[in-house]
């Protein structure tokens, strides 16, 4: 990881600012309620995310939302000197980032509530190699993207093929997997998926919480309509 | 005389309680027909409060400062307690306020309840959706994510837009050359006291009249035509305490289901109340490919995009926004039908009316999209955007609705009304 930064800033800098391309984005299917696949993400997150990516306004000890003690969260998911009621910031310098990548990693804080989980999921899973570009890297969800495929020792390396006269005769192009990875497709996918899950919890760790309780508002006010409704019909049967 | 009322009488002796009461609740004559479209009027008031009061709230952690703006937002939904749910009330409050407003003018619209005498209440009324609309522009900037940023930026920019006095009034209105720090303070003052307080009093000017002269009905026939010669009570009227609050209560019990389902469930409504983008923060330096208002000023967006620069200018899109508004405080004078309601209407201004709500959804559907939403026409229409062209066509209906009804109110076959309300 670090080497692979290290790498990019030899690379030198470039400015790089991609629109979304228009890709069928694959469904992530994440379960919030899953706290074991946002745990398995929580790792993957802290591990090769937050080196570059802050998320400066997730608190580490508000992982004890998904059944982890303070104690298993300062063993397992902090590696820096940060403390347990800190947020997870990185030690990168802005400016360092500009000059490193083009521009700075942004805050993945909320990035699930502006990306969207399905479009999170394709495009970790979407990059593939090429040459022209200044990582090395590039990626039809977000074509040109600053970011590097940190994940490619896991993936493997993937290559755009162009088919020609595919199923509508148009030429389309598709992603092939040329050099496996240390992990099999599916479990690359399953990776991927518990991150993303991670992600979306983390912008928003509130979320499951509230459905809990607009349950139970909702059963208080169904039994409000009721009483509200027979009031209403007892005041009104004198008018005619 | 138990304690409770040697109490209210020596309140009353010194402030007019029981009599504020009566003339206001207890002795006020509602007509007793009113149906479905009669809730939206007590509803906006619950809103209002509840924006107040949850807006307090917000006021005690906010920080309008372009540097923590956006990062405070966040450490209300995280870090302070219950602040998540303070928060999405008065995200979700903000969009439930224009539905229930939308509902309550639509109601005036079948009803003619703008009619004579209450040509003054829809004026008053009018002023106070004109007041939403700055507080919801204002307060839609203070997050300081890419749309707040953005969106304040277009709209600012209409007034730039004037002939000759625009670039100045833009900067006037900044308070610097771009949305900046500076432009966030004063709309955090104008959203959390100047507009609330015009607004306040406005809605209670709006109450006063009404009470004046009394409320329509869904046959927009005058209650008090018809009175009981001994007590002076109007015979189709009813206290409006007890049995409307009663009703109304009934009606904020169903209301509060659909506004806490949308919060706890659906807060972001799929990013028409909450814009996804807008949880990207502020960047003065990066332009949004697409920018959209939130979904209650969409109509009024599509018809701004709908009209054509002229002599290299933005500005006619901008008046006709403007008119599209203002056209509605005239509704009173414009309408010359002999009846009120849409029930003794006869089928032209039924016509009109729903080609008029038509109109505004398909507007409102195309304000929150890129105009290329449905492609292109082809070359015998220049290659026009189909969703422009759409957009301009409902412009016209939508001005036509009030352009014309001079004369299809008049010319329209009526019904007779009845001589008293019917259920």
């Amino acid at each position: 990881m670090r080497a692979l930064l290290l790498i990019i800033c030899l690379l030198g800098s470039g400015f790089a600012f991609g629109a979304t391309g228009e890709v069928k984005l694959d469904r992530a299917n994440i379960d919030l309620r899953d706290a074991v696949s946002i745990q398995r993400g929580a790792k993957v997150f802290v591990n090769y995310c937050l080196n570059c990516h802050a998320a400066s306004y997730m608190r580490y000890n508000r992982l004890t939302d998904l059944g982890l003690s303070e104690q298993q969260i300062l063993d397992n998911l902090i590696s820096s000197d940060a403390k347990i009621g800190e947020t997870m910031t990185v030690a990168m310098r802005e400016e360092d980032a500009k000059n490193w990548f083009g521009v700075a990693p942004p805050d993945l804080s909320v990035i699930a509530r502006s990306r969207g989980a399905d479009w999170l999921y394709t495009y970790l899973r979407s990059f593939y190699r090429d040459e022209s570009t200044v990582t090395g890297w590039n990626n039809p969800v977000f074509p040109n993207a600053a970011m590097p495929h940190v994940l490619w020792r896991l993936q493997g390396i993937q290559r755009l093929h162009v088919v020609e006269g595919g199923d509508h005769g148009q030429p389309h192009s598709e992603l092939v997997l040329e050099t496996p990875g240390t992990m099999s497709a599916q479990a690359y996918d399953e990776m991927v998926r518990d991150l993303v899950a991670y992600l979306t919890y983390m912008a928003e760790p509130v979320s499951v919480q509230r459905a809990r309780v607009g349950v139970v508002v909702l059963l208080f006010l169904g039994l409000m309509i009721v009483m509200t409704w027979l009031l209403k019909r007892e005041y009104w049967k004198d008018v005619h | 005389m138990g304690p409770m009322n040697a109490l209210v009488n020596w309140i009353d002796e010194r402030f007019p309680l029981t009599s504020t009461f009566k003339q206001h609740l207890s002795e006020y004559y509602a007509p007793k027909n009113f149906n479905f479209w009669y809730f939206f009027g007590a509803l906006s008031l619950l809103v209002l409060v509840i924006q107040i009061v949850t807006g307090i709230f917000l006021t005690m952690h906010y920080k309008p400062d372009a540097d923590q703006a956006f990062a405070s937002v966040e450490y209300i939904m995280r870090d302070v307690p219950w602040g998540w749910l303070i928060r999405y009330v008065h995200s979700t409050g903000a969009s439930m306020f224009f539905l229930v407003v939308y509902l309550h003018m639509f109601r005036a619209l079948l009803y003619g309840s703008y009619r004579k005498p209450r040509e003054l209440l829809w004026i008053l009324g009018m002023l106070i959706y004109l007041c939403l609309m700055a507080e919801a522009f204002f307060g839609y900037l203070l997050p300081w994510g890419q749309m707040s940023y953005w969106g304040a930026q277009v709209i600012v920019n209409l007034f730039a837009a004037v002939p000759f006095i625009g670039p100045d009034l833009a900067v006037w209105i900044r308070g610097d050359y771009v949305v900046s720090d500076a432009t966030l303070n004063r709309f955090f003052a104008f959203h959390v006291i100047a507009v609330p307080l015009v607004l306040l009093g406005l809605v209670a000017a709006h109450i006063l009249a009404l009470h004046e002269v009394g409320s329509n009905n869904p046959d927009g026939i005058e209650i008090k035509k018809k009175k009981d010669p001994a007590t002076g009570v109007p015979l189709d009227g009813i206290p409006f305490h007890p049995y409307y609050t009663v009703k109304d209560t009934f009606g904020v019990a169903v209301f509060l289901a659909v506004f806490t389902a949308i919060v706890f469930f659906a807060p972001e409504m799929g990013g028409y109340f909450l814009e996804h983008n807008n949880f990207v923060p502020a960047d003065p330096l990066k332009t949004p490919a697409h920018i959209a208002p939130v979904w209650y000023f969409t109509p009024f967006y599509s018809i701004l995009r709908a009209v054509p620069p002229m002599f290299g200018s933005q500005f006619p899109g901008v008046l006709a926004m403007g008119a599209a508004v203002v056209i509605m405080f005239l509704l009173p004078w414009l309408d010359r039908s002999p009846v009120k309601s849409i029930r003794y209407r006869g089928s032209l201004y039924k016509w009109a009316l729903a080609l008029f709500v038509v109109a505004f959804l398909v507007l409102g559907y195309l304000g929150t999209k890129p105009t290329n939403v449905w492609g292109q026409f082809g070359p015998w229409l220049g290659g026009a955007d189909r969703a422009t062209v759409v957009a301009r066509v409902f412009t016209i209906v939508y001005f036509l609705f009030f352009v014309l009804m001079p004369w299809y109110t008049r010319v329209d076959k009526t019904k007779p009304e009845p001589e008293r309300v019917t259920s």
